[in-house]
């Protein structure tokens, strides 16, 4: 067990999942109370991590972001090491994957919020801020968590952008994922396999959390 | 606004958040270590390099994080910044690019020059020589159906195997039936596992006893391909460790350690 990778992945899961918390929250409810012409259009572009391989994002990143582009540059004169292979590098790759796992629950969430309920805070004379958050989040939080807890599960599961983006340095970008593909190259099956059994377990504790919460919604508002 | 929503959650959901909380409380500070210098090594080193890491380690009581890969993902990783100190290419002309490309502190030193060897894993039914003629058979009867190398494209080792396939006149028959590794290494585990029916990788990697328990292997006569000539080199803003490691490597005992896994040493 490569407890390094191991504790890698967890530190880039929460480090995402912090991100995308206020991401979620706000995107979230933005597109699912707006009306604007194009919305489709902004939808479609945040879901698109959904369907493009994690190797077009990784892709993207390195022509964009890498030590030869403007932007890796300054970076890289700011801080002194550059966004490519670092882990700073894997976070940003991590937030923009996981996008549409945080803002597409939370946007439900809001979504499926009677706008009688909010109408009637409003006509009390609530604060925009105060129907957020004595009425918005107290209802919607079942979602905009479930969001978070997918995202983490993501992360830990996320392989071809953090290989492209990460490289596989030992404790700075070489995640439980890569780890695995590493020993089974070096004929350690033992380790590869211990850490996949992790993951499975991991993965389906997670995902049997994510079906519970969303049961929850449904009983709410069913 | 926090005391409202704490309210509305369950039980369960506040477990959840103190968890998540105390967990990344936990793994904040690991971020704060000074770290070990990095090695971006060739593949072909997986096995012998770890051994003289940990040789290096006992010695001097300092340690070096090795990442392992293609030679040529390496050099287009460095390009792109990557924070290595020391590269360990399989294929000199990588390292004589990047310090064109005034990457590096010099040229480097030539470490080693590799050698590769046909593989046939347990239970194939037909066996590797050196002039891969029963390998030619097998493939024209159908006993060979996938055969594993690295990706010439970037792996110097991958490279060898086509060239060494080319002279022995298999290229064209063998190249619908290749499975290509990302790496040597990969190459290797393909074939030493019998997902292929056999494959071209580095004899460091055969000699080493997980590889070598999974079956026979003939070694390629060195004229049949380019020599794997094998330079290291440290990159621009190296460390005192990895200049220290950089002259390990080039010490007797790292050396004997490099000739076990069947490296032809500069100067012998």
């Amino acid at each position: 067990m490569d407890w390094v990778a191991f504790s890698l992945s967890i530190k880039l899961g929460l480090v995402t999942v912090a991100v995308l918390l206020p991401v979620g929250v706000f995107v979230g409810r933005w597109l699912a109370y707006a009306r604007f012409s194009g919305k489709g259009f902004v939808e479609a572009a945040l879901a698109l991590p959904l369907v493009l391989p994690p190797t077009v994002v990784g892709y993207y990143l390195l022509v964009s972001v890498g030590g030869a582009t403007p932007i890796g540059q300054v970076w890289a004169a700011t801080f002194g090491h550059n966004l490519v292979f670092s882990f700073e590098g894997l976070v940003l790759a991590s937030v923009i994957v996981n996008l549409p796992f945080a803002i597409q629950p939370a946007q439900r969430a809001f979504e499926a919020i009677a706008p009688e309920i909010r109408e009637a805070a409003a006509v009390s004379g609530l604060s925009p801020w105060s129907v957020l958050r004595r009425i918005e989040l107290p209802l919607a939080w079942q979602g905009i968590l479930m969001g978070l807890v997918l995202t983490f599960a993501h992360t830990l599961g996320e392989f071809g952008v953090v290989l492209m983006v990460g490289g596989s340095i030992p404790g700075e970008t070489k995640t439980v994922a890569i780890a695995i593909y590493d020993r089974v190259q070096a004929f350690d099956t033992a380790s590869a396999g211990i850490m996949a059994a992790t993951l499975l377990v991991m993965s389906l504790a997670t995902l049997g959390l994510i079906y519970r919460l969303s049961s929850q919604v449904g009983r709410r508002h069913g | 606004m926090w005391p409202d929503v704490w309210r509305g959650l369950r039980r369960k959901g506040r477990k959840v958040l103190i968890g998540l909380a105390l967990a990344f409380g936990a793994l904040a500070p690991a971020a704060a270590q000074t770290p070990a210098p990095r090695i971006a090594a060739a593949s072909d080193l997986k096995f012998a390099l770890d051994e003289v890491i940990a040789a290096f380690a006992r010695e001097t009581g300092r340690s070096v994080v090795p990442t392992y890969g293609s030679s040529g993902n390496f050099k287009t990783q460095i390009l792109q910044g990557a924070p290595f100190q020391l590269f360990l290419s399989a294929d000199e002309g990588f390292v004589f690019e990047l310090d064109e490309k005034g990457l590096t502190v010099d040229r480097g030193t030539l470490y080693g020059v590799g050698r590769i060897v046909l593989f046939a894993p347990k239970g194939a039914n037909w066996s590797p020589d050196p002039q891969l003629a029963d390998l030619k058979a097998a493939l024209a009867d159908g006993r060979v159906t996938r055969f594993a190398i690295a990706n010439p494209e970037h792996a110097p080792y991958g490279r060898a195997a086509q060239e060494a396939l080319t002279t022995a006149g298999l290229w064209d028959t063998v190249r619908p039936r290749l499975v290509f590794g990302e790496n040597v290494s990969q190459a290797a585990q393909f074939a030493a596992s019998g997902s292929t029916q056999g494959g071209i990788f580095a004899l460091s990697l055969a000699l080493a006893p997980q590889v070598a328990q999974l079956g026979t292997y003939a070694l390629i006569p060195a004229e049949q391909h380019q020599p794997l000539r094998q330079r290291m080199v440290l990159l621009k803003g190296a460390d005192a460790a990895s200049r220290a490691f950089y002259d390990y490597i080039q010490s007797s005992a790292a050396r004997a350690v490099l000739k076990r896994y069947g490296f032809l040493l500069p100067g012998e």
